[in-house]
């Protein structure tokens, strides 16, 4: 009768041990410093860092491999001088369009719509407002205004300079071009 | 009973809506046509006007329907009729500025049409609005006629009404619906429950009628003897006994084996957040891409916790969730969360500014590989063009996102062994392919084929 007890005694700890799972905690490890960095990873919290974030800006005055320096500010004046004579870097053959629609359906068409007539998914669900198309008359959208826009944001659209690089920007340039001769054909 | 009282209920429901419905329509109609004879009036006596007497009208009638579209289509990007924005809150617009500014039609009409021009020529209150505004020109509306802003200003001119009770009777109607369930669940049990009981008591009435008969007739019905006890035969049964202990020993070692293997595995973990963002809103019902937050991981090895200017993009005009609310998540708790993020990003919605006071949010990492493991998401979005999904689940029906996959080892080889290598469109690959593919004598050229098993392709 005794064994009988012990029996459901370890019974009943094995179905504790497998029940209790929390999966608001991560679980044990073996060797926990095999399994941590040594080194400060992205995202990670360290003290050496300033507000402990190893997610930091780039140093002030530096630019990126793969960037270049942008001479146009974050105003009314240079946005109109950008729209007149910004140019793109891109010649004719470096021109992507089937990449500039695969960045342009992940980053602008959820409020500008697919076809960039601003019917895009959060307008028809009425959360987004107001957004024109891109043969809006008023807006007259040019090569060096869509890159200032992409780069700084305007009104009510925020900056996307840090989801794209460079060179994909001025490919959603040429793809967002390419939406404006077809809605106004 | 309760039954019937349903399907009364339901059938009266029906025919109250149906009734709502048809007078909510003819309603409309109604209105439609008085709002389109007004209009034709209106028309007729502005045109009238203009030609008679070369008079421009200062308040003129529009129609608020056809100017909530346009108001939508046109300046709801940067105007509200209640809150500051981009621009400023625009009920009652005509009235205020022709009450307090003395500025008359021909003014808004400059304004909405040209902006620029109106503050070049040096108007004072345009000058003063656009400094006010940190130097945001609104866009230039040429093409808005005077019938569209005479309905943008009739939409604006509206009263503000309060809430109707639209949202109450649909939240009724849902919790009726649900009430609905539970009751023919509960039906369905409680019915089966009074059938197991009848069955039992049958029996028991079949049972002693049998030996009441049994007594009637004199029949002896045998008592059932002193039985060994169950656990002394037990104990006297050594090959039982040798059975259960080594039946016994097997369990335990596969459980202490399967406890071993789980170890450092989180499948499942699902820690609590600072700020309770849904998924499911965001990927899932708004369908917005998952790489539009998580966007370097098109680029490179981690695939980023979006910084906050991302959230803003959007959240600087959404400021309150419109969505599908449930009784645990209130549109109430998710305004709440969006006040989270303004606070973390230092955002002013009252004046539409920042603050400059910020409050990094600690997320909690979910997904997290041992040290010794090396892992690109690059390689697997952009190069093999992997879903999100393969590896993370169907995160877009997560309220709160979990690690869905246990992320061992053989978990990716697994992946590795049956996944064929993307070539298309690859001009590299698609030589070295086709030879290797002849090599090893196989049409279709896997990851495991390319040398995805080899331990220092992520041990290293």
């Amino acid at each position: 009768m005794k064994s009988l007890i012990k029996i459901l005694v370890v019974a009943v700890m094995i179905s504790f041990v497998f029940s209790c799972k929390n999966n608001l905690v991560p679980n044990y490890q073996y060797m926990p410093n095999m399994y941590q960095s040594v080194g400060y990873e992205a995202y990670g919290g360290y003290q050496v860092f300033p507000n402990e974030q190893s997610a930091m800006l780039p140093a002030e005055g530096t630019i990126a491999r793969g960037h270049s320096l942008f001479e146009y500010k974050n105003t009314n004046e240079d946005f109109l001088r950008a729209k007149v004579e910004l140019m793109s870097p891109l010649d004719s053959t470096q021109v992507d369009l089937t990449k500039g629609k695969e960045l342009f359906d992940i980053y602008c068409s959820i409020c500008h719509g697919k076809k960039g007539n601003g019917q895009g998914t959060l307008v028809k669900r009425e959360i987004m407002f107001g957004i024109p198309s891109y043969d809006d008359v008023g807006r007259a959208i040019t090569t060096g205004g869509i890159y200032h826009t992409i780069y700084y944001g305007k009104n009510a659209m925020g900056s996307y300079a840090n989801q794209l690089r460079e060179e994909e920007r001025w490919q959603v340039v040429a793809y967002v071009l390419k939406l404006k001769a077809d809605l106004e054909k | 009973m309760l039954f019937l009282c349903e399907i009364f209920i339901t059938k009266y429901c029906s025919i109250c809506m149906k009734k709502s419905y048809q007078s909510l329509e003819g309603n409309s109609t109604n209105d439609m046509k008085q709002v389109t004879h007004r209009n034709l009036i209106t028309r007729l006596i502005l045109s009238g006007l203009i030609l008679l007497l070369t008079y421009s009208t200062a308040f003129a009638q529009g129609d608020p329907v056809t100017g909530k579209i346009l108001f939508n289509t046109n300046c709801a990007a940067c105007h509200n009729l209640d809150k500051k924005m981009t621009g400023p809150a625009l009920r009652g617009v005509e009235a205020r500025l022709s009450d307090d500014q003395g500025l008359d039609r021909d003014w808004i009409n400059a304004w909405i049409r040209n902006s620029s021009a109106v503050i070049k020529s040096g108007d004072a209150y345009a000058v003063k609005i656009y400094a006010e505004y940190n130097n945001a020109a609104m866009t230039a509306m040429p093409q808005l006629s005077d019938e569209d802003i005479d309905n943008i200003l009739a939409y604006t001119a509206q009263e503000k009404v309060a809430p109707s009770g639209g949202g109450e009777i649909a939240t009724t109607q849902t919790s009726g619906g649900q009430n609905k369930g539970g009751i023919s669940n509960e039906l369905i049990l409680g019915a089966l429950a009074i059938l197991f009981m009848l069955l039992a008591l049958g029996l028991i009435m079949v049972n002693k009628t049998l030996r009441r008969f049994a007594n009637a007739n004199n029949i002896d019905i045998p008592e059932e003897g002193q039985r060994k006890s169950l656990w002394k035969a037990f104990i006297k049964n050594q090959f039982l006994l040798l059975v259960i202990t080594i039946f016994f020993l097997l369990t335990s070692a596969y459980y202490v084996f399967g406890y071993l293997m789980q170890i450092g595995v989180d499948q499942g973990y699902q820690p609590v957040q600072p700020i309770h963002f849904s998924h499911k809103i965001h990927a899932g019902d708004n369908k917005i891409d998952c790489k539009f937050c998580h966007s370097s991981a098109r680029v490179s090895k981690t695939s980023g916790i979006p910084s906050l200017n991302v959230c803003m993009n959007c959240h600087k005009s959404i400021y309150e969730y419109t969505g599908e609310t449930t009784a645990e998540y209130t549109k109430e708790f998710y305004d709440a969360e969006i006040m989270k993020l303004y606070k973390a990003v230092g955002w002013s919605d009252e004046d539409q500014q920042y603050t400059g006071e910020t409050q990094p949010i600690k997320w909690v990492r979910i997904h997290n590989l041992p040290d010794f493991v090396y892992y690109n998401h690059s390689q697997h979005v952009t190069v093999a063009g992997l879903e999100c999904q393969t590896c993370h689940g169907p995160v877009e029906t997560m309220e709160e996102v979990y690690q869905y996959s246990p992320l061992t080892m053989v978990w990716c080889l697994d992946c590795h062994k049956k996944t064929n290598l993307k070539t298309k469109g690859n001009a590299y690959y698609t030589k070295i392919h086709e030879e290797l593919a002849k090599k090893y004598g196989v049409d279709k050229f896997t990851v495991k084929d390319n040398g995805g098993l080899e331990c220092g392709k992520c041990h290293y």
